[in-house]
């Protein structure tokens, strides 16, 4: 062989095995980011799940713009410097489209610089103290007026004038109560106390004796974790019940509600943009869908619902944008609307979801009955106008 | 704080000493006694309400009664294996125990999550421990005292008490005062030292065991339960002094009433810091606690 027909067909083959390569490459990664261990796992681990059933339904249906979804699955360790490192990671190294993760506001505040320096796209599912506007980050979780300030407003229609707050010592209670504070003082009623026990704390005998003090209408309840579990515990103990003195969580879902044991929750309430009792079509698939892949016996919260919905909204933007490249993506998403098992859902142009919003009371087995509903979808509010003044996001 | 306020918060400050003496009775055996640093005791007080939650599904109502047996029985057996394996490996080597149990610890929660899930489970107080004595009348008019408060400072003080009389009243705590005296003179008397050892951690263990079924009562039953309860332990145990089982009582009441008095003042969270500050305070005053033994013998307790 003369050497021009050697490099002739070495080239050839080059070039197959070159378009050969690029053809196999029909697939696009995307980062799942949480907790699967430390004290958050208990949350965040279902929420990932959600995020990976909606991927495996996508990849079913053809993918996205024809290619198949690949997920980089990271572990948050409940720690949030380990939050920072993965994103970097996810964003730098596997060059994922878009990350969709981060429970506590620590972990979000974390990931923050990270996404805005490398220019990636952060999805997050969870309900939050608002207070932020990040052009590289969804917040599809409740705003503070999609979640605290309707339930206070439930609250004052029921003729509870008189409001104990009671959150765990971190910055979304202390947050959501200096927004609540101002609302309540506004509507005429009265904050019967403010207390905040460290997160993971477990006495509340002083807290409950200075609400047996204070003589509220109702407790406003932001405690997070374990600490919920030895509140109802001892407030029972003490004699209360959803009669004497009600409570309204927004921390509290069906997970925390198998955990607390239904009995001890019975009759209290929760603030949430959706509910497993939510009585749709949609929602009754998802509900399905989800058992089927990971268990009977599972029980679906408004964070994994965001996380599942996450990634169809982020699809449909993509598909819009016609392209992966997050800062398209992020333009693009502005207005996508998705009928989903929360009901109708729309990105607004700051980058949070308008959203209905839901009053639950725990009954049986852990599941909540709907006793009151928004009159149609909540537009989100990052920066309250009474809190922040002057104010405004428009996630540009 | 007026008067209801105030003896609102001294009852609180009985059922929080209560609940710090459970959580550090045990640890008083087997660090005041053994000297072992014993980073999986939160994991004992864990596996107490473990067990408390099988009683209860196994009985339904009524199980408190089968729960004690079962988990003092249940953590007295681990606390045998975990002694006869490890610890008694490392007698001498604080650091080295310290590092094993710690290891330990992270194995008992990751077999609790494997077994019974990572958001922990439910256990209710049983329907007569439902309710409260109430007061009418007068200046406490409406205070209240839990039925569940008042078994578990009950309970506590039985604990201690049993304990009390079997270190200071049987042949079993004669021994073990000998032993912790001088090892090399108790043994050339024919008491057998190792199995003095592996009685204690075991009473100790079991003792945790038992404690975790009043704890699991007031508070919640889940893998990182222990993380906890191990801090204020080891305070109690170092407060009271290294040795002394009573001292680990007065501790308790004594941190109890001021973490009270502290969360009535001020807020909880900021009671909390308060409340270590003046324990370092003090222990800079008496290093050695507040009943300093100069020997391990328990009959001084």
């Amino acid at each position: 062989m003369t050497n021009r027909t050697l490099f002739a067909s070495g080239l050839t083959l080059l070039l197959t095995l070159g378009t050969s390569g690029a053809l196999a490459q029909g697939t696009v990664k995307i980062g799942v980011l949480h907790s699967l261990t430390g004290t958050m796992s208990i949350s965040e681990i279902t929420v990932a799940n959600a995020t990976q059933l909606a991927v495996a339904e996508i990849n079913a249906a053809g993918g996205v713009m024809g290619k198949q979804v690949t997920v980089v699955k990271e572990d948050g360790a409940s720690d949030w410097p380990t939050f920072a490192n993965k994103v970097d990671k996810l964003l730098s190294q596997d060059k994922v489209a878009a990350v969709f993760g981060g429970w506590t506001s620590a972990s979000r505040k974390a990931m923050l610089p990270v996404v805005e320096k490398q220019g990636g796209l952060l999805f997050y599912p969870v309900q939050f103290e608002g207070n932020e506007c990040s052009k590289n980050i969804i917040y599809s979780g409740a705003q503070p007026n999609q979640q605290a300030l309707p339930a206070l407003d439930w609250a004052l229609s029921k003729g509870y004038k008189n409001i104990f707050l009671l959150g765990s010592d971190y910055v979304y209670p202390r947050t959501a109560n200096l927004v609540l504070k101002k609302h309540i003082l506004a509507q005429k009623a009265a904050v019967a106390g403010e207390e905040y026990v460290a997160l993971g704390g477990t006495e509340f005998s002083s807290v409950i004796n200075k609400i047996k003090a204070a003589k509220p209408d109702v407790i406003i309840n932001t405690l997070n974790g374990d600490s919920n579990v030895a509140f109802f515990k001892q407030y029972q103990a003490a004699g209360y019940t959803a009669a004497s003195l009600p409570v309204i969580s927004f921390s509290i879902a069906e997970q925390e509600a198998q955990a607390i044991g239904p009995q001890l929750l019975s009759g209290q309430y929760a603030a949430w943009n959706y509910f497993q009792s939510l009585p749709n079509a949609s929602n009754a698939k998802f509900v399905k869908a989800y058992k089927a892949k990971y268990g009977a016996s599972s029980v679906v919260t408004d964070p994994m619902i965001h996380g599942y919905v996450d990634v169809y909204l982020w699809k449909a933007a993509v598909e819009k944008a016609k392209s992966f490249d997050p800062t398209a993506v992020r333009r693009a998403i502005s207005g996508v609307s998705l009928n989903t098992a929360l009901g109708k859902v729309t990105v607004d142009p700051n980058g949070s979801l308008t959203q209905s919003v839901y009053i639950g009371q725990s009954g049986t087995g852990g599941q909540f009955k709907i006793v009151s509903s928004s009159k149609g979808v909540v537009a989100p509010q990052p920066y309250d106008a009474l809190a922040f003044p002057g104010k405004t996001c428009t996630g540009m | 704080m007026n008067s209801l306020f105030l003896a609102g918060q001294l009852f609180t400050g009985l059922s929080v000493a209560s609940i710090l003496l459970l959580a550090a009775l045990g640890l008083a055996l087997s660090f005041g006694l053994m000297r072992v640093i014993n980073m999986a005791h939160g994991e004992f007080l864990m596996l107490g309400g473990y067990l408390t939650y099988l009683s209860s599904t196994l009985v339904g109502p009524g199980y408190l009664w089968l729960a004690f047996p079962m988990a003092f029985i249940g953590t007295a057996l681990l606390g045998m294996l975990l002694e006869a394996t490890i610890i008694r490996r490392l007698y001498g080597r604080p650091l080295d125990t310290l590092l094993a149990t710690w290891g330990v610890s992270l194995i008992l929660q990751q077999a609790a999550r494997q077994l019974f899930g990572s958001t922990g489970v439910p256990v209710v107080a049983p329907a007569w421990l439902s309710g409260a004595v109430t007061v009418h009348g007068g200046p406490f008019d409406s205070l209240t005292f839990p039925y569940v408060r008042l078994f578990v400072i009950g309970l506590a003080a039985l604990v201690l008490l049993c304990m009390w009389l079997i270190l200071s009243r049987t042949r079993f705590g004669l021994h073990v005062s000998a032993v912790n005296q001088n090892r090399e003179v108790a043994a050339s008397l024919g008491i057998n030292t190792r199995r003095i050892d592996l009685l204690v951690f075991a009473l100790g263990s079991g003792v945790a065991g038992v404690a975790g079924v009043g704890l699991a009562l007031l508070a919640p039953v889940n893998p990182t339960i222990g993380a906890s309860y191990i801090v204020n332990a080891f305070l109690v145990v170092v407060v009271g002094g290294v040795g002394s089982v009573l001292g680990g009582g007065v501790a308790a009441l004594l941190v109890g009433f001021f973490t009270a008095l502290a969360e009535g003042l001020t807020s909880v969270s900021l009671a909390a810091a308060i409340v270590l500050v003046a324990v370092i305070a003090f222990l800079q005053f008496r290093p050695k606690g507040l009943f300093s033994v100069k020997s391990r013998a328990l009959e001084e307790g």
